[in-house]
């Protein structure tokens, strides 16, 4: 196969969720030299985003958002090394987690490799995570973004508690906060202090780097 | 005749109530399956009201954050069905153990088709655990334990591959809300 054509299997197999196959295109790319990067970014980085465009017109649901994703953590397994070894510059670090009260991750996990697909350094804390424990690893990894993720109108005012936790560990100037979550709204956003706020995985990647840009320019490295 | 637009998921205890209590109530069903797909249900229920003298909804906000509200009636308190049944229940449970998953009579006897289905897990059962691995225990807020849906409870434990966990709140809770519901209309 050419390297275009791997990189369209590349596409087409992550789009129909065929893992087997995705894997399989990614070995074979890097048997003939294809670069990781160029797997990542020309082929299954695209295909998510299609993926997410049809979710939202309606035309997939989240069974097929699901089994697309597991094909791309299945390439990313294999490319992750090697794009670190290829000295692919990290975007930033970006600490993530679901909200105390609330088990909910499918969103989170396609942020999640949504994120690390574009080259961010993604921690995740799992699921029902209280204040305390985003603060101590705030502390620990000292993160440029932490996500807080809710599913539930019941644990939506946690993003405001974990803010409040936050400010009085002296923290809230150093790190930029994004929430997201079916329930939530760009006014929730703004009602609660976040400093941003995205719909879908892709919005929050574009998000991201847009405040960590920002962010940047405000206080140079 | 005064009509509730009813989730297909509580029609039936909808009905069974007004016969109970001799409201005259028509109840128009709208097909539970939305609820797989929230952003449709405020179309749906608008569709079905026409040429109907509609009083109330028959909902939780059911994850439609607000757009059933929007349609400007009345309509059960709670976010999701088995909220209707026993919401105190429901928020002790989660406070209790967060990853409880829920069931009611109507989704313990559904659960083949409206959740193992509609999550795609008949054609993706590795998928089973992206759903439900954060869960811990599967609670029956049980309207009526015959043995039948007893089975179908158990049946759908099974299936997630948790505990089952009963408790027989009856239908009352949705009772006293419709009562309300019909009384603040007078």
């Amino acid at each position: 196969m050419t390297d275009e054509e791997i990189l369209q299997l590349l596409y087409d197999e992550t789009l129909v969720g065929n893992a087997p196959a995705v894997r399989d295109g990614v070995n074979e790319g890097l048997e003939q030299g294809l670069a990781p990067e160029r797997m990542l970014y020309d082929g299954l980085i695209p295909s998510l985003e299609e993926v997410g465009a049809r979710f939202e017109r309606g035309d997939f649901f989240v069974p097929e958002m699901l089994i697309a994703a597991r094909a791309m953590q299945g390439a990313l397994d294999i490319l992750r090394p090697l794009l670190a070894e290829t000295g692919m510059a990290e975007v930033g670090t970006f600490l993530m987690g679901t909200v105390k009260g609330d088990v909910h991750d499918i969103g989170k996990n396609l942020c999640n490799i949504m994120l690390e697909g574009a080259g961010f350094h993604v921690i995740d804390l799992g699921v029902n995570v209280p204040p305390e424990k985003f603060i101590e690893q705030i502390e620990e990894h000292n993160p440029d973004i932490v996500g807080f993720s809710a599913f539930l109108t019941t644990t939506m005012p946690m993003f405001k508690a974990n803010i409040n936790a936050l400010e009085k560990a002296g923290m809230r100037e150093k790190v930029i906060v994004m929430v997201g979550g079916a329930p939530v709204t760009q006014e929730y956003a703004d009602a609660v202090g976040a400093d941003g706020y995205s719909a879908d995985a892709s919005a929050a990647v574009k998000k991201a780097k847009e405040l960590l840009e920002l962010r940047r320019e405000k206080v140079p490295a | 005749m005064k009509a509730v637009v009813a989730c297909g998921a509580l029609a039936l205890d909808v009905r069974r109530i007004a016969r109970r209590r001799g409201w005259e109530l028509k109840v128009i069903p709208v097909p539970a399956l939305l609820h797989n797909h929230p952003e449709r249900i405020d179309t749906a229920v608008t569709e079905l009201m026409e040429g109907h003298d509609v009083v109330a909804l028959a909902y939780g906000d059911c994850g439609t954050y607000g757009a059933l509200d929007r349609l400007g009636f009345p309509r059960l308190e709670g976010d999701h069905c088995y909220d209707v049944f026993a919401r105190a229940e429901v928020q002790l449970a989660l406070e209790e153990e967060p990853g409880t998953y829920f069931l009611t009579d109507f989704l313990a006897r559904t659960f083949e088709h409206t959740v193992w289905r509609e999550l795609g897990l008949d054609r993706h059962p590795e998928l089973c655990e992206d759903y439900f691995r954060h869960y811990t225990r599967v609670l029956w807020l049980a309207q009526r334990a015959t043995p039948a849906t007893r089975v179908a409870a158990e049946r759908a434990a099974q299936r997630i591959g948790r505990p089952l966990v009963v408790r027989e709140v009856g239908d009352a809770g949705l009772e006293r809300q419709l009562e309300a519901l019909l009384d603040r209309l007078g």
